[in-house]
């Protein structure tokens, strides 16, 4: 019997991100259309940047958490448009990012507040962060530095 | 296959191929570890980019050549990147100069190829301005930073520019193979992007408080492939070494 849509994008939400494990690979955005073809589950994903390392480990997680819950035909699909947008990150992604210490990406074009203390005096270190999705911040009252999941 | 459109794809690609090699070099050897990662991370998106123009080239070709065959299979006068762009990093300054002038090109050609009529082609674009666009505020905000800096700082960045300048205008030529590709919609005339971009750049190396060279002569041959410098044979033998020691080497 083929699980329903509904059930596989709950499967896939419980896959992490393979830089952020904190969040899902759903909660990220970056699954853009789970449908089946006939037998064939078809998985679309669209990636963040494009040079970014993670892709294809993402391709291989999300096959393997299929695969693990019996699915045996699968096709992952590449779809580069729309272009990946962080409005696509998803309510509880962008809570459990503080939680875990990177600032949320906010259209005001920086963090809101220091993640750790909330302080709103902060200040950018550099455009680029650890990994192309995230800036360097630095927060001017606690003084610890922490990630800004930047806006694009 | 479209010949036309074959050859505009690895223009693209080996722009952002040779750009992105080239910046990559800086990893690990950075001025500051913030100046680390971020160029890393800029050459990162650029080699995304290549894998994406150059891939689309390979299917349009239709030999079977994948997108890394044609990056690590070619030889010299295959590459059609312009000049500017193969030219050794020399310091920080002239690497974030050439950043700066390829970046505000790149910005104005991907916006205009993102309305392609070629599918494909605005897709790839619609993505890559996005990266371009960050590049260029952060190219741009360096250059400003050094120009308008320190004695020091800002005559290295006027050395940079005035060795820079003679490269720009390869980016504007025009051939038969753009009339045929702003003919059929898919790509923008380069010499229509002049305007815009003068406009980016002046208002900046002008923040910069750096002078705009007069002499408009230009260097040209890298994107027709008429002749490269001598330096991207050299930039070829580190890029290349592994597939040419070991054809075939997979792991
Ligand atoms: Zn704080």
């Amino acid at each position: 019997m083929k699980p329903d849509t509904d059930t596989i994008w709950a499967w896939l939400d419980e896959v992490p991100d393979p830089e952020i494990p904190v969040i899902s690979v759903v909660d990220l955005g970056i699954i853009r259309d789970v449908v089946w073809d006939g037998d064939v589950l078809e998985v679309a994903i669209t990636p963040t940047y494009s040079g970014c390392p993670a892709t294809s480990i993402i391709n291989l997680d999300v096959e393997t958490a299929l695969r693990a819950r019996g699915l045996e035909n699968i096709r992952l699909k590449r779809q580069l448009s729309p272009p990946w947008t962080t409005d696509w990150l998803s309510a509880k992604g962008a809570a459990r990012l503080e939680a875990y210490g990177i600032a949320p990406p906010s259209p005001a074009g920086g963090p809101k507040h220091c993640p750790r203390c909330q302080s709103a005096a902060v200040e950018k270190v550099s455009q680029f962060g650890s990994t192309p999705c995230k800036a360097h911040w630095r927060c001017l009252s606690c003084l610890e530095p922490f990630d800004y999941f930047k806006c694009i | 296959m479209s010949a036309a459109l074959f050859e505009m794809l690895l223009r693209l690609g080996d722009n952002t191929l040779v750009l992105g090699h080239r910046v990559s070099e800086w990893c690990g050897k950075a001025p500051v570890l913030e100046e680390d990662i971020a160029l890393a991370n800029t050459a990162l998106d650029l080699i995304g980019q290549t894998q994406m123009w150059l891939g689309y080239a390979a299917e349009v070709e239709g030999k079977g050549r994948s997108a890394d065959d044609l990056a690590m299979r070619r030889d010299v006068w295959d590459f059609r990147n312009i000049l500017m762009l193969e030219r050794p990093n020399l310091d920080f300054g002239h690497t974030m100069m050439r950043q700066f002038l390829f970046d505000a090109f790149h910005r104005a050609q991907l916006a205009a190829l993102a309305q392609s009529s070629n599918p494909r082609v605005a897709e790839i674009a619609a993505k890559a301005v996005k990266e371009a666009t960050y590049h260029l505020d952060r190219s741009a905000e360096t250059v400003v930073a050094l120009g308008d800096g320190t004695e020091v700082s800002h005559a290295k960045m006027q050395t940079a520019l005035d060795l820079l300048w003679p490269y720009v205008g390869e980016m504007f030529e025009s051939d038969d193979v753009d009339a045929q590709m702003a003919a059929e919609g898919i790509a923008p005339d380069p010499d229509g992007l002049r305007a815009a971009w003068e406009a980016t750049v002046r208002d900046t190396l002008s923040e910069a408080t750096l002078t705009v060279p007069q002499d408009n002569f230009a260097h040209k041959g890298g994107r027709t492939g008429a002749r490269h410098t001598e330096h991207l044979g050299h930039m070829l033998t580190q890029m290349q070494w592994l597939q040419r020691a070991y054809p075939d080497a997979t792991w």
